[in-house]
């Protein structure tokens, strides 16, 4: 049982991807690929500690965990230069 | 024992993963950006903080260790996504709503968001005892 809802996270977290890259290639505005961008990174941690699941093993946590800090300042960083068209002033 | 955790974790997966995909797909159903911003934010958080969590109850119970990192990561995630949806949404703001379009706060004082432009714009609004 396990296995099968494994599975079904796998394709839902990999189906959110796909919609989030779709947004990103096709978008209004450069806020909404933004939005679209960290959206992508918060799936791949999911899918990271999937994986973790999936393989018992407890070695992707650190990725995971440098990827959620590198996700976040890259959006504030992106945030700060929409705003004021520079990053540290 | 075993049977009633696999129950547990295999719910929170599915939830987790319907979740994350309510969550995508209002990123592209819902209508402008400050509409769209919410989806993201608060659905795709709780999919990835269901599926950390079946995986500390997954470690817990069938490898017999606590490990800490899935608490760190859901943690850091409920700190920051707030922070990220503050930054877009005033990003937006600044960049396409005027002050003048915004609904009033019901209070003397505007908006603290445009303070700056207004008072760069007409400094006699900034009191004398702050004015250098």
């Amino acid at each position: 049982m396990l296995d099968y809802a494994l599975t079904f996270a796998f394709l839902c977290f990999g189906l959110g991807l796909a919609m989030n890259l779709y947004r990103v290639f096709r978008a209004p505005g450069v806020i909404d690929r933004v939005l679209a961008l960290d959206t992508m990174v918060v799936n791949v941690i999911a899918l990271i500690v999937l994986y973790g699941i999936k393989t018992k093993s407890g070695i992707n946590f650190e990725a995971a965990l440098l990827f959620a800090m590198t996700g976040f300042v890259s959006t504030v960083a992106f945030c700060k230069f929409m705003l004021r068209g520079d990053i540290i002033e | 024992m075993e049977q009633i955790a696999e129950l547990v974790i295999s719910a929170l997966l599915v939830i987790g993963g319907i979740f994350a995909v309510i969550g995508s797909f209002g990123l592209l159903k819902l209508r402008d950006t400050m509409q769209r911003l919410h989806a993201p934010t608060k659905a795709t958080t709780v999919g990835v903080g269901t599926a950390l969590i079946s995986s500390m109850i997954y470690f817990l119970v069938f490898e017999g260790t606590i490990s800490w990192h899935e608490l760190l990561i859901t943690l850091f995630l409920l700190l920051t996504a707030p922070i990220t949806a503050n930054f877009i949404a005033k990003a937006q703001m600044h960049r396409f709503i005027k002050p003048e379009d915004l609904p009033g706060t019901g209070d003397t004082t505007d908006w603290a968001t445009y303070d700056l432009e207004m008072t760069v714009a007409n400094p006699d609004l900034i009191g004398p005892d702050l004015r250098k």
